[in-house]
């Protein structure tokens, strides 16, 4: 069928970059001699570590965990002996807890290789607690646990399941070939998503800059009465939760409020294939594709890799740099976050790592209100006074201009011919909001 | 935990594009050019002069007043103390004498951008507040205009077609007016050519359209109903249109990132504000042109523009 291009207002269109590794077959990576598992890798309650230094483990058994609801547990991404548990760099800080463990070259499993279950058998509880097990979080950057996700409030039905396939990010093409690679795991692990909330639609949104995907999901899902492909427009940020679900479903989520509120669950293509994986196989999230990337790279990939695999090793497996590197960054060049070491290992939720050359810190000059902004700000807001009030500590003034709306997409500071951090800026803001607010108990 | 790499932490986004604040004014500069070659095409070297003579005021007033107030003095080169400077020269009459250009130059950069606090600071168009100094200071040499073409005699003058009108109730032909052959300011006679600048301005998203646009058709009913109501007494649309400074403030003096709106619907008041207020002076009013002043009027309305023209957050109803 022919689909019109959805999308939402406002937004820029970066170059991709996604030729350097959009033809690229996942390759899987071998163990590699250590993994550092960071056992932060959600938002949501700290986890405890249920192993000690010395012991010896299996591939997925659950090395961290938590009693808390919204978490998700840790596994060990491989067979060896757990060598130390204590402070490293990970990928969202410069030092926290991570256990480290010496993987051996035979390896054992913590689960039956050859399970094979019919989710169709399982109830609601059954499939999120199966879920919950699998460690499962959101893989597209957020990491937020999936089962938690999928547990709406009682008196609220959910009738739209969305897989986001959009990959917005420039550079980054681990979505996309997964799509490509394994559209039946997505496609199920859908299914299994729309059961497991009770909704009656599910959705996939991709980007049009991805025909082959859209096609590959859309023979698959012609054969399902009541899921639906749609190509979006190829646009920033096309794949932040609030513009997927504006687009697909014309639905607003309310400021501050959940895709709940308008009965709308969303989930990453990635994240589906893994659900697949946890409630049909019950394989835990220990590996996940990901993408290596940028100009300067001799051998950019895509690649399935352990969680906990540092990122000097998947270099030397690559083999190596052409250029001199300046910026490490996890994730895609718009939200990643740069790093500091190369010895860090990824997460649950690492996308993609992005290796950038030519580094030049741009000069910033004064703003001169040319409201560029304030007309790409996905989320309406006026970015440059927010930046002026945070600057200048006016919290309050911050926080009646939306701060704490930003989706921190970086829209803002994309487009500013000023080069003003802007999005830095009401980072700053949205976190001193929070501050404020806890100490006075509100 | 050794660094091999000495690599840079920043937050992100970690790539943008390639455009900066320095870049846009020099764009500005480039588009302006036009009408300073018609400026000099029509009033001779005496415009040429005027022109360049308010550029080096302009840059060298920048240099001296960062220097006063110790700061760095990168800024000279950032292309917007050169926009104002041409700017100025061209809502000045060809014949203006020197000194007054100097003094015109230095006003607009030193009371009208750094007494503010310079670049992105400022309340009015800086070029406007020179010009409106040179108005209140030398009435009469901010006044007195020449003929085009006859710049080897100097005697001649001519009203410009608004003053023409407005005391001997002379009309102009609407083909001089768009050309730019009549008397008037070096660089705003010619409608056309700044309307067609003005359009790559806004094509290259470095003018707000909605400022122009509000104005032309605010101005376009305000002098519509008035011809309508009494076509002898008043002249059609068109006339107000392409005569005086509208359309050279339309498209590059309202439209000025630092003093104008920075919400969709601010700029939209802001023009239509400006058309309404140009049509009363110029009606009404004791002057025959009053863009320089509507524009400026505007201006103070700005901050107030903003806040109350917030844009509705998404997702709120």
């Amino acid at each position: 069928m022919k689909m019109k291009r959805l999308t939402f207002k406002k937004g820029i269109h970066p170059k991709e970059f996604k030729r350097i590794t959009e033809n690229l077959e996942i390759k899987e990576v071998p163990v590699p001699p250590k993994v550092i598992i960071p056992i932060r890798q959600h938002i949501g309650a700290p986890l405890n570590p249920v192993v000690k230094k010395g012991d010896r483990v299996k591939t997925g058994q659950i090395i961290a965990d938590s009693e808390a609801f919204v978490s998700a547990p840790v596994h060990s991404s491989c067979t060896g002996i757990v060598k130390n548990i204590g402070d490293y760099p990970t990928p969202l800080s410069p030092s926290d807890t991570c256990i480290e463990i010496e993987t051996e070259e035979k390896e054992e499993f913590d689960f039956d290789l050859n399970t094979n279950i019919d989710y169709k058998s399982l109830t609601k509880q059954e499939i999120l607690k199966l879920i919950k097990k699998a460690g499962i979080v959101g893989m597209g950057g957020a990491a937020f646990p999936a089962a938690v996700k999928f547990t709406p409030p009682k008196d609220i039905n959910i009738d739209t399941v969305i897989l986001n396939g959009c990959e917005c990010e420039p550079y980054l093409t681990s979505d996309y070939r997964t799509m490509l690679e394994f559209p039946e795991k997505i496609l199920e692990g859908l299914k299994i998503i729309m059961r497991a909330v009770g909704a009656e639609r599910g959705i996939v949104g991709i980007e049009d800059n991805k025909p082959d995907a859209i096609e590959k999901m859309s023979q698959l899902a012609d054969n399902e009465s009541n899921i639906y492909v749609q190509a979006v427009k190829t646009k920033y940020p096309q794949g932040a939760e609030k513009m997927l679900i504006s687009a697909l479903t014309g639905r607003k989520i309310p400021p501050g409020a959940l895709p709940f509120s308008i009965g709308v669950v969303v989930s990453n293509v990635g994240t589906a294939a893994a659900i697949y994986d946890a409630v049909v196989k019950n394989i835990p999230l220990y590996k996940r594709v990901l993408t290596i990337t940028g100009e300067v790279l001799e051998n950019p990939a895509n690649l399935l890799v352990r969680v906990g695999t540092p990122f000097s090793f998947l270099f030397d497996y690559i083999g190596g740099f052409s250029d001199e590197i300046t910026k490490l960054i996890l994730g895609g060049p718009m939200m990643g976050i740069a790093q500091f070491t190369s010895d860090v290992g990824i997460t649950k939720a690492t996308s993609g790592i992005l290796v950038l050359g030519k580094g030049r810190k741009d000069k910033e000059f004064n703003c001169i209100n040319c409201a560029e902004c304030v007309n790409h700000c996905p989320m309406f807001l006026i970015p440059t006074k927010i930046v002026r009030f945070a600057k200048n500590e006016i919290w309050d003034k911050a926080e009646d201009y939306g701060a704490m709306n930003c989706i921190e997409c970086g829209s803002c500071s994309y487009i500013c011919p000023s080069n003003i951090p802007l999005v830095h800026w009401i980072r700053v803001a949205k976190s001193k909001i929070t501050e404020i607010k806890k100490s006075s108990g509100k | 935990m050794e660094n091999k790499f000495n690599l840079i932490l920043e937050s992100s986004p970690h790539f943008k594009i390639k455009r900066s604040t320095p870049q846009i004014m020099y764009v500005v500069i480039l588009l302006l050019l036009p009408m300073c070659i018609a400026g000099v095409y029509f009033f001779g070297w005496a415009a040429l002069i005027r022109i360049l003579l308010s550029l080096v005021t302009a840059l060298l007033t920048e240099f001296i007043f960062l220097k006063l107030r110790k700061k760095d003095i990168s800024p000279v080169f950032d292309g917007s103390a050169a926009v104002t400077g041409i700017l100025l020269a061209l809502t000045l009459p060809p014949t203006l004498p020197l000194s007054d250009v100097v003094i015109g130059s230095v006003v607009a950069i030193s009371i009208g951008k750094q007494l503010f606090g310079g670049l992105g600071y400022n309340i009015f168009n800086p070029a406007l507040v020179g010009r409106a100094f040179l108005q209140a200071a030398f009435p009469v040499d901010m006044t007195t205009w020449v003929k085009p073409f006859y710049f080897n005699l100097d005697s001649i003058t001519s009203a410009t077609p608004l003053g023409g009108f407005k005391i001997d109730g002379v009309s102009t032909a609407l083909n001089k007016l768009t050309l730019g052959n009549t008397g008037g300011c070096i660089g705003e006679t010619s409608a056309i050519l700044i309307i067609i600048a003005g359009i790559i301005l806004i094509l290259l998203k470095m003018a707000d359209w909605k400022i122009p646009v509000s104005i032309i058709i605010t101005v376009s009913v305000f002098a519509g109903i008035l011809y309508l109501l009494d076509p002898v007494k008043y002249q059609d649309p068109l006339f107000y249109l392409f005569s005086g400074g509208l359309m050279l403030g339309a498209f590059f003096m309202a439209t000025d990132m630092v003093s104008s709106p920075i919400t969709p619907l601010g700029s939209i008041i802001f023009g239509v504000g400006i058309g309404i207020v140009v049509m009363v002076i110029r009606v009404f009013g004791g002057l025959p042109e009053g863009m320089m002043y509507s524009i400026l009027f505007m201006n103070c309305f700005v901050p107030l523009l903003n806040r109350y023209t917030k844009p509705k957050i998404f997702g709120e109803v």
